[in-house]
């Protein structure tokens, strides 16, 4: 496959938007923009003012969250690391009108698009969300009818990123579907609190677990793809408990991130 | 290389003798991070197998007359002797000339890790068992879980290359490669293949699974070699 050169562009943050407490969504205009696919992500570069000849730079690798259909732009969203950085850096420094160093887009497997095809199962542990809505993104935007489902494990109700727009993704909206001449065919997502549900909640309050990813799973059985990002200890667990379910494991994509990532 | 200044970053430099040991781009981890594509294999040490495959033969050779000495009943067996792979189980293996290594590992997500430190056995070590082909310049490693990754067969030797199966004196451990894992520091870490098998020898260079998927075909962190066209 012929890859193109990925080289090195100063985007024009555009727009900042909190998420949670600890997350930032960074809107990016880009002069050289091209179309990612969703699950990519993009480098982004930090040079320091020095007078030694090679100023000293410092580069990390963040999810994209936005869908490919929003055009010379670049949404991405970044947790703060508290010793970290670059994303304390991004979060306390950055304003819009400041310009970012990315290159990208980058990565070829972690990706999925409409024309990859459903059942699609997305599972995410925190912040590892967000490559995975720039998939429902686009679905949305593709109006694709795939049925979709999402298991989005948080400590607290507080850490939940994208909140209301996937409670709005997940809207059965009937007026919504007569209106239009498409048939609506929301994705369905399920939150697991581990730490502290919100007051009155009566679904899953606990780690991801054999039997939780059987009944979120079920409806899909073998033929779910499956998307899985998040920290470490939660992809290999999950991953292995797919594999013991005998899911086949090319059906299994996996991204992971540690304590890194500052 | 020069770029954009970053308005109000300082950045957070180290001591130099770190700073000398990173390579441009990276920053410094003390921790382990995992990266992989798919699930974790566990193969069960009694499946575990390692194969040198392709452009190579077993050094056993006999000359015609001595061929023709051979026991007739055994003619099947030592056959199989000069077929173009040699084979090693998991016991066999760790009978194997082992050293221990310490080395700074770069991975292409931008960590770098300093003195980690391992046991394994060198791909000279390996290479002694067989005959390579001098046709051979490529080397395609390849694992449990269809894992692929290509290297030059001259970056392999003389020490650079190696199949470690400790990671700071324990097994190594799955999520970071175990039973076994290719070890070639100098590459960025994609190239040091998890859940090894085995090494194929090839004549021309080919993409393994991430080569195939934009990144560098053959990834040097001090060149900053990270995706295809750098």
């Amino acid at each position: 496959m012929e890859q193109p050169v990925l080289q090195w562009q100063a985007g024009t943050v555009t727009a900042i938007r909190p998420e949670t407490l600890k997350t930032k969504s960074f809107t990016l205009a880009l002069p050289k923009w091209m179309a990612h696919r969703p699950g990519q992500h993009y480098d982004v570069r930090l040079t320091a003012p020095v007078t030694a000849p090679d100023g000293y730079q410092t580069q990390r690798s963040y999810s994209i969250a936005s869908a490919p259909e929003r055009m010379g732009e670049l949404e991405l969203t970044v947790e703060r690391i508290e010793d970290g950085e670059v994303s304390p850096y991004l979060h306390d420094v950055l304003v819009p009108g400041d310009q970012l160093e990315v290159r990208g887009p980058i990565g070829g497997y972690f990706v999925w698009e409409v024309s990859l095809g459903g059942p699609l199962l997305l599972i995410a542990g925190g912040s590892g969300v967000v490559p995975l809505m720039a998939m429902l993104r686009h679905r949305a935007a593709q109006h694709a009818t795939m049925p979709t489902r999402m298991l989005y494990s948080s400590r607290t109700a507080d850490d939940v990123i994208y909140r209301d727009e996937l409670d709005a993704l997940a809207a059965s909206d009937r007026t919504f579907e007569v209106f239009f001449s498409f048939t609506r065919q929301p994705p369905e997502v399920f939150f697991t609190f581990t730490r502290q549900p919100p007051t009155g909640w009566t679904g899953y309050r606990r780690r991801i677990d054999a039997a939780m990813l059987g009944e979120v799973i079920k409806p899909f059985d073998k033929r779910a793809r499956v998307y899985l990002c998040g920290p470490t200890l939660l992809v290999e667990a999950v991953a292995n408990t797919l594999v013991q379910m005998e899911l086949p494991t090319e059906q299994i994509r996996t991204e992971r991130f540690g304590p890194s990532g500052a | 290389m020069a770029g954009l200044i970053s308005r109000g970053f300082l950045g957070r430099r180290r001591p130099a003798e770190v700073e000398s040991r990173l390579p441009p781009g990276q920053y410094l981890v003390t921790d382990f991070p995992v990266l992989s594509a798919g699930p974790t294999p566990h193969t069960p040490l009694d499946k575990w197998s390692f194969t040198m495959e392709g452009l190579v033969r077993s050094p056993k050779t006999w000359s015609w007359a001595e061929f023709q000495k051979l026991p007739t009943e055994t003619f099947t067996v030592d056959i199989s002797c000069v077929t173009k792979w040699t084979k090693w189980s998991w016991a066999e293996f760790q009978k194997l000339p082992t050293e221990t290594f310490t080395v700074d590992i770069s991975c292409v997500t931008k960590w770098t890790k300093l003195d980690t430190k391992w046991l394994g056995v060198t791909v000279d070590t390996l290479l002694q068992a067989v005959q390579v082909d001098p046709a051979a310049h490529y080397v395609m490693a390849f694992s449990d879980g269809g894992y692929t990754t290509n290297l030059p067969l001259d970056e392999m030797v003389q020490g650079q290359a190696f199949v470690a199966f400790q990671f700071d004196d324990k097994p190594l451990a799955p999520e970071h490669g175990g039973p076994a894992r290719l070890v070639v520091p100098h590459l960025y870490f994609w190239k040091s293949a998890k859940w090894i098998r085995g090494l194929r020898f090839m004549e021309r260079d080919q993409p393994g699974f991430w080569e195939s998927l934009g990144y560098h075909i053959h990834g040097d962190p001090w060149k900053e070699e990270r995706y295809s066209g750098d």
